[in-house]
């Protein structure tokens, strides 16, 4: 089981942050234009997802996966994208993608007025314990299982 | 263990008092900088490109992130869910009041808030020459940022302050539009 990459978006599709851990393949484009394309499609999938609901929606889109990966997503009200790839053991990592959200980008990047919003985040100690906390949860091993 | 609690107790009211006096400086230093009351309003309403003192508006942009980490509240869905949550929830975590929701338009898109007591203003009594400053316009640019993060552009604004002699505080909220997201300019 495994964490490949993450990626933190703000409001406006500015890439606040990108971590990887454990990518065999990368995507072929530049950083910056697949930044722009997974905020381009995480937009299009909310709407669409939204739109074609048969019953009331509560949370929305929520992950997709294919047959060697799983995209987990979680937003906030104010537009704050989290999105982590896994590998496929991985069940639902709301409570992780909230963690992330509350107690780092909130706590090590808003909560600091020297943190400029809607820029890159170039905080060394939000990347450092972004890293930590996700080589310490249950479902990230050493080694891409 | 009655210890204990009273030891809490005294250190919440210990920082609440310490925000008071801090805002008193704030204003204080304020009032100093600015000759006119009018422009010290503006300044505790919103300043978007001041690198220094956070005012209301800057405030409020981060605050919104601190309130939806720390409550756990989901988006609202209309404008009378969004006065319950800044009154029974927001303030509650921030100022340690209640304030009530009262005098809905019929259109249904303005409100009161009604403040019993502010904590802003426990030790403050507006001087003679200063009749025309809004103490607390800090909130109102708080409340406005705050609101704006969420997609919603309201305006906030008091027509009632104890310290001008009024029974209560009273902040009005009118909903101006809703914030579209926009997709980043260069996406198909």
């Amino acid at each position: 089981m495994t964490v490949h990459n993450l990626y933190l978006f703000d409001r406006n599709g500015v890439c606040l942050h990108y971590s990887e851990w454990h990518r065999k393949k990368q995507a072929g484009i530049p950083k910056e234009e697949e930044y722009k394309l997974m905020y381009g499609m995480l937009f299009s999938i909310r709407s669409f997802v939204s739109k074609m609901s048969p019953l009331d929606m509560k949370d929305g889109f929520l992950a997709f996966q294919t047959s060697r990966y799983k995209l987990h997503y979680y937003e906030t009200p104010t537009g704050i994208k989290v999105v982590m790839n896994t590998d496929l053991g991985v069940g639902s990592i709301r409570d992780v993608l909230h963690h992330i959200y509350s107690a780092l980008y909130v706590e090590l990047v808003v909560k600091n007025p020297l943190c400029p919003l809607g820029q890159t985040v170039q905080s060394e100690l939000f990347r450092s314990r972004l890293d930590s906390y996700v080589r310490s949860l249950p479902f990230f091993s050493a080694r891409a299982g | 263990m009655s210890r204990q609690a009273n030891r809490g107790t005294e250190s919440k009211k210990m920082s609440s008092e310490l925000f008071t006096l801090t805002y008193g400086a704030l204003v204080t230093q304020l009032c100093k900088d600015y000759e006119n009351d009018e422009d010290v309003n503006k300044q505790l309403d919103k300043i978007l490109f001041s690198d220094f003192l956070p005012r209301g508006y800057n405030i409020g942009v981060r605050l919104i992130e601190d309130f939806l980490a720390r409550s756990n509240v989901g988006r609202c869905h209309d404008f009378r869910e969004t006065a319950d949550v800044i009154a029974k929830v927001a303030f509650k975590m921030y100022l340690g009041i209640t304030p009530s929701i009262t005098n809905w338009s019929p259109a249904g898109d303005e409100f009161s808030l009604i403040l019993e007591n502010n904590p802003l203003v426990d030790f403050v009594e507006l001087p003679d020459n200063h009749s025309s400053l809004i103490y607390s316009n800090l909130l109102c640019g708080v409340l406005r940022g705050a609101l704006e993060m969420v997609q919603m552009a309201v305006e906030a604004k008091f027509v009632q302050d104890t310290l001008k002699g009024d029974g209560v505080t009273e902040i009005r909220m009118r909903f101006i539009r809703r914030i579209e997201d926009n997709l980043p300019a260069g996406e198909e």
